[in-house]
């Protein structure tokens, strides 16, 4: 019995010791390219919006919602805005700034079911 | 009382084997059914925005009704003390569980974003009887199973009474909410009544029997197990009862609608200009699930005779409940009194539908899900009595 | 300066307050809404039609599909419509009609009593919505609306309006063009019967006595579709 759990313990050890530690390394899934290519700062640090981004809009799609408050430095609009691609317009596809680490990181996301990716054209007019 | 013995079935025959294969090929069919609907959309199926709930919901209503009435030989037994159903009891609260389980596999796999389950378990609105009826479900899986262990556990003996009266209650008000999802809607002429929700309840009674008499000729039969007259001569006049009920509620409904002037025109549809409707209330409802088996309960007496009844019954209740929930949403909202109405949206016609592969392939597996769970139920643990010959019944007079 | 004095300063300070009190409400009222306030329940949105300027034509429909995003696919038992064109004909006398129905934005939603959910709510000001993030697409608020005011998404949504989310599997109706009156505009359908059609809609809040709704329902008859129920709508119709 205790053979065996010496077995097992060593056989995962061995394994670990091929993880990834960090450093840039080949793999399937290409790891994330975030092109920041609009503005000078986001509405929050950086740190702030990689960890609590998804708090963020969750927060606010609730207040939008619900209570109708229309805050545009907060809404999705305003994101895509600034981070949709230069090329595609998109925030999804090939190397879209959600897609991108979305992809990496194995988390799907719901949004873009029923919202547009697409960055809203000035000239468009109506819509800001 | 002499000791019941209990034993699981045997279950390793090729024809066991051919049972669940079969089944489990209609489940996969049903589940290949839900994927192509979640992933193409609803289009692909004969639903449409006037026309909402269609064949699923019926297999769906029906399966959840017939639970909730599988659980009364069970009732029977330990709230009124019935000893000769005593031996029945497991198998009754066994069917109770796996018929509610296929109806919700059903009812969840149809939404248009199943995968919010999560959202739905955690959002809730209780005005809506919909949100009670989601902790109603999952409360009867909680209290049923209950209901088993003390039925089951020698230890636990002594509280299958109790467990046993609050399972009835829990599944009288169960029922009760199914039945007011469609009474409460005031927008549909065919459906608002409070005579729905006890209908509901009546209607529980008819089914869930209906397929537990089925389910208990079966499983005797082809695992040998003896099965006596004096029960199911019981379950016969039960039944009978029951199927007479149920007309008496219909015919109550229809007779006061048809009463009220305003109400002519729905009852015109339903009983004589429906079309489909029509020719499935009479012939369906009526007639196969009403008459007819009344005529082999009371007339017949030959196990065959009570076998092809309870499987009226079982038609007849599928055929009240696509008129019912169908029908219901086919009858055109009266919007503007005395007025012809017609709109690019269907408005002041009935509206056309037609069950598609995909929405009976759904249900189908909703029905052979709960079968698949029964049968797999039945040799993992004793739900069984070994014999139910006449002589071997405990007590109870005749 | 002597208590007899102080007292009457008092006084009239008090007469003064209660008399403008009121105003300061209507100032509230009367102010547009900014981007960071909440809906009030001060303002109540609200339509009046009035149906014997409505004339044959569908700008109303075209309109708002088109601010909406909502677009069909040949397909119409299962196409979403926000707002269709009904046309009536009274049975005995054959006086025939037509007039614009959508959401009625009821004071009682029945599709808000039955969500499961609580996707299908009632903001402050009465707009009536659905929820895409919570609706979980079992259209119970199809079968309650007494209007047949909701369309469920049958099919996938691509190419949707910034300000509209539409996406399949949830279930959508008439927002009273709710990203248009958040910025102080009038709904797409009100916009288009003034410049296209027969100027037969007016859009304003029905809580404020000097908006032209509230002056028109005041001066003549009004009705609801389904006044039975007892639902008290946000769309009117005069000449029903």
């Amino acid at each position: 019995m205790m053979r065996i759990a010496a077995g097992i313990v060593a056989a995962v050890m061995a394994a670990a010791g091929f993880a990834d530690s960090g450093g840039p390394r080949a793999s399937r899934v290409a790891v994330p390219t975030v092109k920041i290519e609009k503005g000078e700062a986001c509405v929050a640090p950086t740190a702030q919006m990689r960890r609590d981004h998804m708090k963020m809009l969750l927060h606010q799609r609730d207040g939008t919602m619900r209570q109708g408050l229309r805050e545009t430095r907060f809404s999705l609009k305003n994101c895509i805005d600034c981070h949709a691609s230069r090329e595609t317009g998109s925030v999804l596809g090939k190397d879209g700034f959600c897609s991108s680490c979305h992809a990496y990181a194995a988390v799907s996301m719901d949004c873009f079911e029923c919202h547009t990716p697409l960055r809203q054209s000035r000239a468009a007019g109506a819509s800001r | 009382m002499a000791s019941i013995q209990y034993r699981e079935i045997e279950g390793r025959s090729g024809a066991y084997f051919a049972l669940l294969a079969v089944l489990g090929a209609l489940i996969l069919a049903g589940l290949g059914a839900a994927w192509t609907m979640e992933h193409q959309g609803h289009h692909v199926t004969g639903m449409s925005n006037r026309i909402v709930w269609g064949t699923p919901h019926v297999f769906a209503v029906f399966l959840i009704v017939a639970a909730s009435g599988a659980l009364n030989v069970a009732s029977i037994a330990s709230v009124f003390g019935r000893e000769l159903y005593k031996p029945l009891a497991r198998l009754s609260a066994l069917l109770a569980i796996t018929l509610l389980a296929g109806g919700l596999a059903v009812l969840v796999l149809d939404l248009g974003r199943a995968d919010r389950m999560i959202v739905a378990m955690t959002h809730y609105n209780f005005k809506s009887i919909f949100a009670w009826n989601i902790f109603l479900y999952t409360g009867f899986f909680a209290v049923v199973a209950l209901y088993l262990w003390t039925m089951i556990e020698r230890r636990m003996h002594g509280y299958s009474k109790r467990v046993g009266v609050l399972a009835f209650l829990w599944r009288l008000v169960l029922t009760t909410g199914t039945g007011s999802i469609f009474g409460f809607l005031v927008a549909r002429e065919p459906l608002h009544s409070a005579l729905l929700a006890p209908l509901f309840i009546i209607m529980s009674f008819s089914f869930g029997l209906a397929i537990f008499v089925l389910v208990l000729m079966a499983a005797c039969r082809w695992t040998g197990r003896a099965l006596g007259d004096v029960v199911l001569n019981r379950l016969r006049n039960l039944l009978g009862v029951f199927v007479a009920t149920v007309l008496y509620f219909v015919a109550v409904h229809h007779l006061t609608n048809l009463y009220i002037a305003r109400q002519h025109d729905v009852e015109r549809f339903f009983l004589w200009e429906g079309g489909i409707y029509t020719a499935l209330f009479w012939f369906g409802q009526v007639l196969i699930g009403g008459v007819l088996p009344l005529a082999l309960l009371f007339g017949a007496s030959s196990r065959r005779a009570f076998a092809a009844a309870a499987v009226c019954v079982i038609a007849g209740g599928l055929a009240q409940l696509y008129v019912l929930i169908i029908g219901g949403q086919a009858y055109p909202q009266l919007m503007f009194p005395g007025k012809e109405v017609s709109s690019s949206f269907f408005d002041g016609v009935v509206a056309a539908y037609a069950p598609s592969l995909l929405e009976v392939a759904l249900g189908v597996g909703g029905v052979a899900l709960a079968l698949a769970l029964t049968v797999v139920a039945l040799k993992v643990l004793p739900f069984l009595p070994r014999s139910l010959a006449d002589g071997e019944l405990g007590g109870g007079t005749a | 300066m002597n208590p007899e004095r102080r007292q009457f300063l008092g006084w009239g300070a008090a007469a003064a307050g209660a008399a403008l009190a009121p105003g300061f409400s209507l100032i509230e009222l009367a102010r547009a809404r900014s981007p960071q306030e909440a809906a009030s329940k001060l303002q109540r949105w609200g339509l009046l039609i009035d149906i014997t300027k409505c004339a044959d034509c569908d700008a109303c429909v075209t309109a708002c599909h088109e601010e909406n995003g909502v677009t069909g696919h040949g397909r119409p038992e299962t196409d979403a419509q926000w707002i269709r064109k009904v046309s009536l004909r009274d049975k005995r006398t054959g006086y025939a009609q037509t007039l614009p129905l959508m959401c009625q934005h009821c004071e009682h939603p029945p599709c808000v009593d039955v969500c499961p959910t609580g996707a299908s709510f009632k903001r402050d000001d009465g707009i009536v919505l659905v929820d895409k993030h919570t609706c979980i697409g079992c259209r119970y608020c199809v079968m309650a609306c007494p209007y047949g005011a909701r369309s469920f998404v049958h099919e996938a949504v691509s190419g949707q309006k910034a300000d509209v989310p539409r996406g399949k599997g949830t279930v959508e109706s008439c927002t009273l063009c709710v990203h248009r009156v958040d910025r102080g505009e009038t709904p797409a359908c009100v916009a288009a019967c003034n410049r296209d059609g027969g100027k037969a809609m007016v859009f304003g809040d029905l809580n404020d006595a000097s908006a032209e709704i509230h002056r028109r329902l005041r001066s003549a008859p009004s009705s609801q579709v389904r006044a039975d129920l007892a639902l008290n709508t946000g769309v009117r119709y005069q000449g029903l």
